[in-house]
């Protein structure tokens, strides 16, 4: 292997942490500088992962392995399932960047947000980049670290609370994953993401043992990924900024613990092997346990934020149900969710930010006639609206289409119907909204209005929820090109995970 | 292994250097104590360098002191631990030196800090090298006064109620030592830790010797339920007092343990291992729930070290009687916590120094605001916390990693279920600090700025104790040379 | 009883009865005179044991002679801490709790 090859995912790490240090040591008031930093290093991260994308789509080989104990080895690759979360999230990233300039224009600690949101992402790639689970939890670990400060990025009593019950939840989740990879470590040595090969190996084991081990590590992941009854903490997040929210909701943390399943579905256990423990159909139960509960849920909430929180805790799910349905369109449905979500919902949150950072607008009832005061970003939170739903062609669609098939491949028609009640939940809490924003007259002044003399809002923060809505549309309606999301996720299956 | 006596000398300079520091500082005119200190740091680095190096090249070495032969004459040993524990000296006192110098310039402190300073570093080393169980008596006593003496340097009622109490301990568990001494030289005629290994340990003395050594050095480490002279004397003294005391002072008693309990366990010692691992566990828990009961900030980092200590005891049932592979994780384990804790406490106490000059107050109900003016100090204790809560990439996670390993390999699931709650715990009185600092109000928005030299050490004591998790693996190999679990080398 | 064994006898009984003045005693310097009894004992001890039936040994004398005269500064060190604390606070007595 060339030298190259080993250092390449050194260096698609390397990009945000050498800028999050950079960006640490810059005095508050250099925004210029800070700036440059940010974008380069997202703009080189972009770069870099689409070069190594497409060098693994030719069958090109990107490891880094470096020693850390007797048996246990820091490992950095790049293989299909991990470029394609690195590759969602360093384009996230160079949006979010963009929109968070613009959010936090005028905002003080700014060197400390960026700080640890260039961090946050680097670990980010890092679990993307994992080359066995113990590697992929020291970056899980990280992204805890670094996501706290973000959350209680406002200093206020809230914000405080809501970082005191992430950690909580998130730092537990990280000890039960602990215990499960400690264990699995002590039957197997280095947890390899071999599809399998290594766990299967094991004779004389218990399989219950196996099991626990399975539920440990789900639990711990689903911490993160916001499975009942482990979503407490996703709703509280919501005081912070919106650019955070669109990092913990579609960028980094509910898709770190969703990958993490995956990776443990497919990589640690495989699939065939999870579904001879009888694993996977409970793994299902429960993702449509998330799906309709998080959906029922949202429809109560008052609050745009909160609704989308849990219209994100349901959405989630869908991913996890599609790594639990055995077979390979409903897989394809899984992951396929994993980038079609974060695009919509980032679109969501961008939008949800416009409405409060120009209009001051925080309650779903005072956004009447919203859609007159600003409507690009309107349309663009129409488009992420309709995409939950599943309305052809959008991105939605693709994924709910690809799910309902592979339920009744693996024989589990009952999801169908969870499918279909989900979409009747997700039209009853979006809809409403939509028909407040255009059909309704404004009423009287806006509670807090900025940008006045702008048609919309601030560029910087327009921009990037029109280009984001504009990828779930054309996920959608793209779907059958090369390089869409779902051919992706169709060569991750072809590839890795069919024998 | 037979070496150049040049090579074996150093271990000689090693701790003549110190002392001859020692003496100087006191002579010397005061303004001078500081700046002379700090030239000597670059021998003494270089020193333990060449040491490092030579342990490399020839494996462990011994050197008889004067030329005389044990058991009237004194030797020095160069092994993987001794070679270890006088490398982390040099990290951590070379950067609380640095720390110290701008920290107590214009203080009247100053005037016997260099020599205690020292003082503490020789008996260090001492006992790193020692061979016999009777000059690990004088070295102990000698850190203990150095130890004391530093404790009271700030010379309130406060500062002296905590050197009056830590001498009282001190002195306790050093006698309990010496009964030890006392009773194994009369059992076996010797002295040698080495030849004391090859003695039956059948017989009942060395039971009884083992047990009151073990109680002297309990003591001394502060095991609980021992640990009540701990935080006052480390939460009130000086910050690079502070510092030293925690990073390295403890770890010299529970150093002189492990080389006692290779040299002298019985077989079939289980039970007073298992005691051990107990209080162990006791002192992870009740000292993680004391320090997040504080309102001082510097006790709170003490009481997080009665803490931390609890872990280095899981080492006795970790790897007594549980058979060879966890024996082996499990001293690697204890051997990594033990440096990482020693940089990443020290870093902890230079940081809360920092934040406490920072602030005007040693409370932490006065660090709210401080998130937005001071973020270097704070930047500091949080990535010297990651050590702390045994969060990856620190080395605190590693250990904590290969200690439950060894745990797992030995079927002991209560000490998992230990360093897993007592890891939840710490993050718990870690982040209690950063909440109040994250606080956004309006009360106050003017604060010290501390020099650039204290912010720097804490950030590279800080750096290097995140860092070790990731180059654990050749250091873990070295420590081993000479050990009973360097077999393979 | 030889007379080494007999030495090694009080000096046990001489340890003890320190540790009990040690503990039982609050004035500090009651507990330095406890200590230096216990000290004492100690090296009776020391002495006394390692002569038992093997002839004279010049270790033990060496090592009680070292032993000694770290006792010494260690009592030297605490008379300093101990007038300086009564300077500073007029208690001959550290406060109870902590």
């Amino acid at each position: 292997m060339s030298g190259t090859n080993a250092w390449l995912p050194l260096a698609v790490l390397a990009t945000s942490l050498v800028a999050a240090v950079g960006i640490f040591l810059l005095r508050e008031h250099r925004h210029g500088l800070r700036t440059v930093f940010n974008l380069t290093a997202a703009l080189l991260k972009l770069a870099l992962v689409v070069w190594m994308a497409l060098g693994v789509l030719d069958g090109m080989h990107y490891e880094l392995r470096h020693s850390l104990f007797e048996g246990i080895d820091f490992v950095l690759r790049a293989d299909m399932l991990g470029m394609m979360f690195a590759g969602l999230s360093s384009l996230l990233w160079l949006f979010t960047t963009i929109y968070a300039i613009g959010y936090l224009e005028n905002a003080p600690n700014r060197s400390r947000f960026f700080g640890f949101f260039s961090l946050c992402v680097a670990s980010t790639v890092g679990i993307a980049l994992a080359g066995n689970l113990f590697t992929f939890f020291l970056f899980y670990e990280l992204l805890t670290l670094s996501t706290y400060p973000l959350v209680v990025h406002r200093g206020t009593e809230k914000a405080l609370r809501a970082g005191r019950i992430y950690l909580i939840y998130t730092l537990g989740g990280g000890a039960v994953l602990l215990l499960g990879l400690a264990l699995l470590a002590s039957l197997v040595g280095e947890p390899a993401f071999d599809a399998g090969a290594t766990v299967q190996a094991l004779e004389d084991v218990d399989p219950t043992l196996l099991t626990t081990i399975f539920v440990l590590l789900v639990a711990g992941l689903g911490v993160k990924a916001a499975l009942i009854p482990l979503h407490g903490w996703l709703p509280t997040a919501m005081v912070a900024p919106a650019p955070v929210s669109a990092l913990l909701h579609a960028v980094a943390v509910v898709k770190a613990g969703a990958f993490g399943i995956a990776r443990v579905v497919y990589d640690v256990y495989g699939i065939e092997f999870a579904w001879q423990l009888g694993l996977l159909e409970p793994l299902a139960w429960l993702a449509c346990a998330t799906i309709l509960f998080g959906s029922i849920r949202a429809l109560a909430q008052t609050d745009l934020k909160r609704r989308l929180a849990f219209s994100t805790v349901s959405q989630v799910s869908y991913v996890i149900l599609g790594i639990a349905l055995f077979g390979p369109v409903g897989t394809a449905g899984g992951l396929v969710h994993l980038l079609h979500q974060g695009l919509m919902k980032i679109t969501l949150f961008f939008c949800a930010g416009n409405y409060a950072e120009t209009l001051g607008v925080h309650r779903i009832d005072e956004l009447d006639g919203a859609g007159r005061r600003m409507p690009a970003t309107s349309v663009a939170f129409t488009v992420g609206a309709f995409g939950m739903i599943g309305v052809p062609p959008l991105a939605g669609f693709v994924t709910k289409w690809y799910l309902g098939i592979g339920a009744l491949d693996a024989g589990m028609a009952w999801v169908v119907a969870v499918l279909i009640a989900s979409s009747l939940l997700n039209a009853a809490y979006f809809l409403p909204i939509l028909h407040r924003i255009w059909f309704r007259p404004q009423r009287g002044e806006w509670p807090d209005e900025q940008y006045k003399q702008h048609r919309d809002t601030h560029p910087l923060l327009l921009a990037p929820a029109l280009v984001t809505a504009g990828f779930s549309v054309g996920a959608g309606l793209l779907a059958g090109m090369p390089f869409s999301p779902l051919y992706w996720a169709e060569v991750v299956i072809l590839r890795e995970y069919l024998p | 292994m037979t070496v150049q006596p040049a090579t074996a000398n150093l271990l000689a300079w090693l701790v003549m250097l110190p002392l001859a520091a020692a003496v100087l500082t006191m002579l010397l005119p005061l303004r001078l104590r500081a700046a002379a200190s700090l030239v000597l740091l670059a021998p003494m680095t270089l020193l333990a360098l060449m040491l490092g190096a030579a342990l490399a090249t020839h494996g462990p070495f011994v050197l008889a002191l004067g030329g005389w032969a044990t058991p009237l004459g004194i030797a020095l040993q160069a092994d993987g631990p001794a070679v270890g524990m006088t490398l982390l000296t040099v990290a951590i006192s070379v950067p609380c030196a640095i720390h110290a110098a701008a920290y107590l310039r214009g203080h009247a402190e100053a005037e016997y800090f260099w020599a205690l300073f020292w003082f503490l570093w020789a008996s260090l080393n001492t006992i790193w090298m020692s061979t016999d169980i009777f000059n690990l008596y004088v070295g102990i006593e000698l850190l203990g006064l150095a130890a004391v003496g530093l404790v009271a340097l700030r010379g309130d009622a406060e500062a002296l109620a905590a050197a009056m109490r830590y001498l009282l301990a001190a002195l306790l568990g050093s006698l309990a030592y010496l009964i030890g001494v006392a009773l194994l030289y009369g059992g076996h005629g010797s002295l040698s830790l080495a030849h004391l290994a090859q003695t039956d340990h059948a017989q009942a003395t060395t039971a009884v010797a083992l047990a009151a050594m073990s109680l002297g050095l309990a003591l001394k480490t502060a095991l609980f339920p021992l640990h009540a002279w701990l935080p006052p004397a480390h939460g009130g003294a000086l910050t690079p007092v502070s510092a030293l005391l925690s990073a390295l002072v403890i770890k010299a008693s529970f150093f002189i343990m492990l080389r006692l309990w290779f040299a002298l366990a019985p077989p079939g010692l289980s039970t007073a291992a298992t005691l051990l691992g107990l209080l162990g566990a006791f002192a992870v828990f009740w000292g993680g729930w004391k320090a997040l009961r504080q309102s001082r900030l510097k006790h709170l980092v003490a009481y997080s070290t009665v803490a931390q200590i609890g872990y280095l005891f899981l080492f006795f049932p970790l790897a007594i009687g549980t058979g060879e592979a966890a024996a082996r994780l499990a001293w690697d384990g204890t051997m990594l916590m033990l440096i990482s804790h020693a940089l990443a406490k020290a870093a902890m106490f230079l940081a809360a120094g920092n934040l406490i000059l920072a602030i005007g107050s040693p409370r932490i109900a006065d660090l709210a605001g401080i998130g937005r003016y001071r973020q270097f100090s704070l930047l500091s204790f949080g990535i010297a916390g990651v050590g702390i809560m045994g969060l990856p990439p620190s080395g605190g996670f590693g250990a904590k990693w290969l200690l439950m390993q060894s745990a797992l390999a030995g079927g002991g699931w209560l000490w998992v279920a230990v360093l897993i709650g007592g890891g939840l715990l710490s993050a718990a009185y870690v982040f209690k600090v950063f909440r109040h600092a994250f606080i956004e109000g309006p009360k106050r928005d003017r604060f010290e700025d501390p020099p650039a030299a204290l912010e720097i050490t804490a950030l590279v004591l800080a750096l290097v104790s995140l860092m070790i998790g990731l180059a654990a693996h050749g250091p873990l190999t070295w420590l081993r040379l000479g050990t009973p679990f360097g077999v393979s080398e | 009883m030889s007379t080494a064994l007999f030495h090694a006898c009080i000096g046990i009984l001489l340890c003890t009865m320190g540790l009990f003045a040690f503990i039982v005693h609050r004035h500090l310097l009651r507990r330095l005179l406890a200590f230096n009894v216990m000290g004492s004992g100690c090296f009776l001890l020391l002495v006394g044991l390692a002569q038992d039936g093997r002839g004279p040994d010049p270790v033990p004398q060496a090592l009680v002679l070292t032993g000694i005269v770290v006792a010494v500064a260690s009592t030297a060190l605490a008379l300093v801490i101990f007038r300086r604390w009564y300077r500073v606070s007029g208690e001959g007595q550290l406060p109870e709790d902590v």
